[in-house]
Parts: C-alpha cells; sequence; structure tokens
C-alpha cells in the first residue's frame, strides 16, 4: 500500500512541479522546500492531489512540513489518514 | 518625442547608402507617424521619425544650427526647455525655434557634452558635431526613452529601437542565452545587455561618445544614497513641503505641450497625485483606465470614486483575456525581449484607446513606490531582516500574514509553508540582494525547461554574480532599504516597468506617457529622505501619502498598494485562443526554436490548461516567459508559424 502511494505522489510531483514523466530525481526523504520543488503556492496543488486521489481530507492544522515535505512522510501521512478512516459497515 | 536611428563612421570608410538609413527610421515609424527626415553626410547619418508635441510647425528633425556645423536627432522631452531657452538667449545664443530640440542643439554648442547635466527630461538623442568629427549619444537618467547601438565593422549604428539596427547590413537578430537567463532572473536583461546578441542598450543615466575612432560610454548621473551616519532628511513637516513643492513643478514642466495632456487613473494612490496636482493649474483632465473581469484584478470601483471627487472626463477600457491573446504578437514585436506577465499587452491596448481619442500625451504614476517605498518587497525585505535576527522566533514570521494582500495563492498558504518560502536567503542577511534573493529564486525556477542546447550555452554563467559585481562601492554603507530600492529601481524599473511596461507599448501607438515622480529631482529627494519617512512599520510612502492624500478621497489614501495585473496564462489557454498559441508551443516548434524542453512545455501548458486550483505565480511566469521567448524568435529570428 505505502508503495502504490509513494509512486503515485512521485508521479505527481515529477510532473506537476518538475515537469518530466517521472519523479526519480527525487529521493524519498529529499525535502520538497529545500530542493525548491514546491513552489510558494505547490503546497496547496500537493494536498489537493491527495485529497482527490486518496479521498482524504487534509485538515488545516496538518499542512506541516513534517506531514508533507518529502515523498516518505507523505506516503506515511496518507497511510496513517486511510488506516483511520471510519470503517464502513455493510448490511 | 519619436524614433531615432542613425550611424557614424569611427575612421573615415564609405558609409552605407541613404537607403539603409531611411529602412531603420521606417522600422520606427509607430514612433512618430507625423513627420519623418534624415541627414547624411560623408561620415555620419541621422534618422529621425516625429510625433509633433512640442512647436508642430518647427520642430522638424533632425535640426541643425544655423551654420550647419551641429545636428541632432531627438526622441523625447526636455521639460526645462523654456528655463533653457532663457539661459541660453541670455549668453547670446539666438533661437529659430521654439522647440525643445533646438535647446539640446545650444546647450551643446554652449557646454559640450556636458550639457546633459543640464536637461531634466526623458531623452534620447545623438548629436553630430562635424567640426569635432564626433557623435554624442545620451539616454535620459531614469531610462523612459530607449537608446540601442553597436558597432559593426567601424561604424557605430544605433537607434530607438533594436528593429531599426537589423536593418543594417549584416546585423542578424539572435538571441542571447546570456540575456534570457537575465531575463529569466530578473524580468528583463540589465543594461547594456539585450535579449539579442552584439547589440547594447546605452543605461539610462549615461552618454556614449565616439570621436578619434574610439568609443567611451560614461555615466553622468548615479542614483545614490545618504551612507549609515550621514544625516538624512527626518523632520517631517520639511520633507512633505519639499516633496509637494517639488512634485507640483514636475507635474508642471510635464504639461508643457502644443497638444492636450490626458492622464492614466489607475485607481491607486500615484497616478490619482499626479492627476490632482496637473488639475491645479489645468482644469479637468482626460482620463483613461483599464477594466478587467476579475474582481481580484479590477480597480474599477476605486477608479470611479476617484473621478467623481477629481471631476476628470474619464474614459475606460474593459480588458478581456481574448483581447490579450489578440493582440499580444505585436506586444512581443513592440517590447524586443521575454516578458514574465501578459500585463504589457492591457496597456497595449490601452494607448491604442488613448491614440483612438485623440491623445498624445499622458501623464501616469509610476516611479512613487520605486523612489518613496511602495513595494511590498520593500516591506518582505524587512520582516524577513527583522526575522533573520531571531530565526527560531515563531512570532516574527506571523508578520509575513501582512504582506501581498493582494495575491490570494500566497493568503491561502499553510503558516509554515509561508515561511519556508520567505525563509529562502534568510542566512544571507549580508548578501548585496537579500531583499531580491525569494524573488529571484521564484522566477529562476523557469530555468528548469531549459534545453539542454540553452543549458550549455549559459555554462554556469551566474546573473546574480555579475549583479553583485555591478552595484557601487557604497553600497553596502547604506541602509537596506536604500539597497533595495537601488536594486528596485536599476533593474525592474527601467527593464520592465519603462520598457515592456511602458515606452514601448505607448509608443506602438504613438502615445508618450510622462512621469512626474521620475523627475530627478524629485528621486534625489526620494533618496535623501530618512527611511523611516518612506516605510513607517509596514505603512508604505508613509510621509508621500500623509502630505499628498490631503488631496483625495480617503478611500484612495488608505487603501493598500495592489500593483496593476492582467489575466495571465488563462488569457492564452480558452477555446477560442488564437492559432499562433497552439502553433508556437508546440514540441515541433519548441524543438526549432531550441530554446526549451518540449516534453516539460507540454506538461506546463497542460498543468495550466486544467489546474487543480488557482495557477501559480511561477507557473503563470514560466508560461507567458516561453510563449514570448518563441513569439520573440519568430518574429525576429526565424519564423516558427
Amino acid at each position: 500500500m505505502n508503495h502504490d502511494i509513494s509512486l503515485a505522489v512521485r508521479r505527481f510531483i515529477g510532473e506537476n512541479f518538475l515537469f518530466r514523466d517521472d519523479g526519480d530525481a527525487i529521493t524519498h526523504d529529499a525535502s520538497l522546500l529545500d530542493a525548491g520543488i514546491i513552489d510558494s503556492t505547490g503546497v496547496l496543488e500537493l494536498v489537493g492531489f491527495l485529497e482527490t486521489t486518496f479521498g482524504i481530507e487534509v485538515h488545516d492544522d496538518e499542512m506541516l512540513p513534517e506531514n508533507l515535505d518529502s515523498i516518505r512522510a507523505i506516503s506515511h501521512y496518507v497511510s496513517r489518514k486511510l488506516e483511520s478512516r471510519p470503517v464502513q459497515l455493510v448490511a | 518625442m519619436c524614433g531615432i536611428a542613425g550611424f557614424f563612421a569611427l575612421t573615415p570608410r564609405p558609409l552605407a547608402p541613404r537607403g539603409v538609413l531611411e529602412r531603420m527610421v521606417e522600422a520606427v515609424r509607430h514612433r512618430g507617424p507625423d513627420d519623418a527626415g534624415i541627414y547624411l553626410d560623408s561620415r555620419a547619418g541621422l534618422g529621425h521619425r516625429r510625433l509633433s508635441i512640442i512647436d508642430l510647425a518647427g520642430g522638424k528633425q533632425p535640426l541643425s544650427t544655423a551654420d550647419g556645423e551641429l545636428w541632432v536627432t531627438f526622441n523625447g522631452e526636455i521639460f526645462n526647455y523654456v528655463e533653457l531657452t532663457a539661459e541660453l538667449t541670455g549668453r547670446g545664443r539666438v533661437f529659430r525655434t521654439r522647440s525643445d530640440t533646438e535647446t539640446i542643439l545650444h546647450a551643446y554648442g554652449e557646454y559640450g557634452p556636458d550639457c546633459v547635466q543640464k536637461f531634466n527630461g526623458d531623452f534620447a538623442y545623438a548629436i553630430w558635431d562635424r567640426a569635432r568629427r564626433r557623435l554624442v549619444i545620451a539616454r535620459d537618467r531614469m531610462g523612459v526613452r530607449p537608446l540601442y547601438y553597436t558597432v559593426h565593422e567601424g561604424v557605430l549604428v544605433f537607434a530607438s529601437e533594436l528593429k531599426s539596427l537589423f536593418h543594417y547590413p549584416g546585423l542578424r537578430a539572435e538571441l542571447d542565452p546570456l540575456g534570457l537567463d537575465q531575463c529569466f532572473t530578473f524580468w528583463s536583461p540589465l543594461a547594456p545587455r539585450t535579449a539579442f546578441k552584439d547589440v547594447h542598450e546605452l543605461p539610462p543615466g549615461q552618454q556614449l561618445i565616439a570621436e578619434n575612432g574610439a568609443v567611451k560610454v560614461q555615466p553622468y548621473w548615479k542614483l545614490r544614497f545618504p551612507a549609515r551616519g550621514e544625516r538624512p532628511i527626518a523632520n517631517e513637516a520639511e520633507a512633505g513641503e519639499r516633496i509637494e513643492a517639488l512634485l507640483a513643478d514636475a507635474t508642471r514642466i510635464r504639461m508643457r505641450a502644443d497638444v492636450p495632456v490626458g492622464a492614466y487613473l489607475s485607481g491607486g494612490f500615484d497616478s490619482s497625485v499626479t492627476t490632482a496636482l496637473a488639475q491645479q493649474h489645468h482644469g479637468a483632465l482626460r482620463t483613461f483606465s483599464l477594466e478587467f473581469e476579475s474582481p481580484e484584478l479590477d480597480e474599477s470601483p476605486y477608479q470611479q470614486t476617484l473621478v467623481k471627487a477629481l471631476g476628470t472626463d474619464h474614459s475606460a477600457l474593459r480588458c478581456k483575456g481574448a483581447d490579450i491573446a489578440a493582440s499580444f504578437e505585436q506586444v512581443i514585436r513592440h517590447t524586443e525581449r521575454p516578458v514574465l506577465r501578459a500585463a504589457p499587452a492591457a496597456l497595449y491596448l490601452l494607448s491604442r484607446q488613448v491614440r483612438d481619442h485623440g491623445f498624445k500625451v499622458v501623464l501616469t504614476g509610476e516611479g512613487a513606490d520605486e523612489v518613496f517605498g511602495g513595494y511590498d518587497i520593500f516591506k518582505e525585505a524587512l520582516v524577513r531582516r527583522f526575522w533573520a535576527r531571531r530565526p527560531d522566533s515563531k512570532w516574527r514570521p506571523l508578520l509575513l500574514r501582512r504582506l501581498y494582500p493582494y495575491l490570494g495563492g500566497l493568503q491561502s498558504q499553510p503558516a509554515k509553508y509561508l515561511e519556508a518560502f520567505f525563509r529562502q536567503g534568510l542566512d544571507a542577511a549580508d548578501d548585496p540582494l537579500f531583499s531580491h534573493l525569494p524573488r529571484f529564486a521564484l522566477t529562476r525556477r523557469i530555468g528548469q525547461f531549459y534545453s539542454g542546447d540553452l543549458r550549455r550555452e549559459i555554462n554556469g554563467y551566474d546573473p546574480l554574480a555579475e549583479l553583485r559585481a555591478s552595484l557601487p562601492r557604497e553600497f553596502a554603507s547604506w541602509h537596506p532599504l536604500s539597497r533595495a530600492q537601488y536594486l528596485e529601481t536599476g533593474c525592474l524599473l527601467p527593464g520592465y516597468i519603462l520598457s515592456s511596461q511602458g515606452d514601448r507599448v505607448a509608443m506602438a501607438h504613438a502615445v508618450e506617457g510622462r512621469f512626474p515622480f521620475l523627475d530627478h529631482r524629485v528621486v534625489e529627494l526620494g533618496a535623501e529622505l530618512a527611511p523611516a519617512m518612506k516605510l513607517r512599520g509596514l505603512r508604505e510612502k508613509y510621509v508621500l501619502r500623509r502630505q499628498l492624500g490631503r488631496h483625495l478621497p480617503r478611500a484612495i489614501v488608505e487603501r493598500p498598494k495592489q500593483p496593476y495585473r492582467a489575466p495571465d496564462s488563462e488569457s492564452f489557454l480558452h477555446a477560442g485562443a488564437p492559432a499562433y498559441v497552439h502553433a508556437l508551443l508546440s514540441p515541433d516548434a519548441i524543438v526549432r526554436a531550441g530554446y526549451f524542453e518540449p516534453r516539460a512545455v507540454r506538461k506546463l501548458v497542460e498543468k495550466c490548461r486544467n489546474p487543480l486550483g488557482p495557477v501559480s505565480a511561477g507557473d503563470n511566469m514560466a508560461f507567458i516567459g516561453i510563449l514570448s521567448t518563441q513569439l520573440l524568435h519568430s518574429c525576429y529570428v526565424k519564423s516558427l508559424i
């Protein structure tokens, strides 16, 4: 699961911020801010992508570098969000 | 106001034929549709296209002294020509016309090349001194009027616009990779560099003297600020009175014309001040403004407030994205450099409307932000410097929320990310470019679209290092606000505001802009003011607003600064966009031009066409920068369509 999330995030960042077919150039732990990959409004695009792709809701107080500043951090954050979703009871 | 062109053989040699000069002059016909003239002898050729504003009957050019020994071709205005003419007449000079052009000739005859020090105006001229076999070309202090030159096979060739130079035999238009890299850092090339190889811009405040086979370029005016420890003007009342008196005089002499003078009225403080001052002596002015569909960009409610308060006779042009796209090819033909915003296109359309209403001259408010500390980048630098002293402070970065209130995208960022963006360069408080590092870094993101070839040609060149090396020795002794003002006044003002967004798009329709805030006396006074009189806390243009605000409605005085902007990438990506947009951004055209990576450009275009939210400032700049570069190549180097 985590691997799938990483792949999707890496691809999104590659296409959307580096304008390349993949994001292979970014290491798993590289800071997206320090590397200048995410620009001044880029985090909002990233949040939009995570919400639409994974069906999660990113709260304002979760928009922190700890959650969103590397591919590894994003993958962990999305996994946690998916795991903590309420279980849907099927009749 | 006019267009000039010409050449001068540095040593005796056969000159290009008259037809070459005619073609060079014809290339700037748009700057002067009223008349044309040429002078040619064995060493020099001077050409002129005239926009008649002063002495409609007697101001024909090129103009000579009665003995035919001095000749001048001149673009612009010497606003203090009335006083200078009286001074020169008192020294025995006999005038044959009422024009400011003749004042240049007599001033040169009296004072030599130093006559330029006497001129208060916006000018670019060439004086041919036959007796001394000397050619002098000079440009105004702030860079309002353009002037380009090159030396080709022993001949100095000059013109108001680069397109004239490319009509000279052997001169070929080729984009300069380093000029492009400067555009994608500073928003324009830094004079003397241009966007083209081997042709130069005469920097503002400099003159070129060609004689005895040599060419010498030297400054005759420099913007300087008091060093720390020198006592600036710190008495608020005195400063306010001096500013108002000087600004009133700067406006008064800028109303001198034998044709009606109108004004741009943006809805902001600066153009309101110049309009109000002009009306004190000239009655109700004819004013013009732009309106936009997006409420984020539109300032029409403020414009209406002003029109009502000042009682001007007003016309507004509603500018749509489709109008911008339809005119953009022509706009880039005129700017002769890539641009990063669509805003010049809207001003191009406005100058057409001004001309259609029969006006050749407009007052505008440009320069107030540079001179009196109005831009948010000055506040940004203040906050970042304050923060840099305590980088771990939780509270200091909260001030960042007070910056750029008009940028919705920036304002909606989470605090931590806003901090992260402005933290760039925070550890470089001693860097002379500290104030501008975040802006330069954001703009330089366009570099990720460069093709391999362009990267190889740039070859590690560092435009920031070049800018640092060009700063005056005393720069480090100035207050940080003065340093930021110097950078803004030296880079963005002449390279973008006064050219791509100023002279080039106004003169495309033969409309002359006049800038009271850029009268050199006003600029020098602004530099002498204590920094706290410009930026008081985070209140911009403090003393100017306090003094001149008395003439304006409170709603205008108290509104926060909103820079002029127009819709960017969205103007070019609607269903009915002109065919050139698709053609020039196609992978084939991108590869043929050779500056950018086609796959990256395709992804950028897709992203701007289907954005997840508002298109970011960086993506908009990249889109407009790439499209305008493609247009520039297609127009001047080789057609791509």
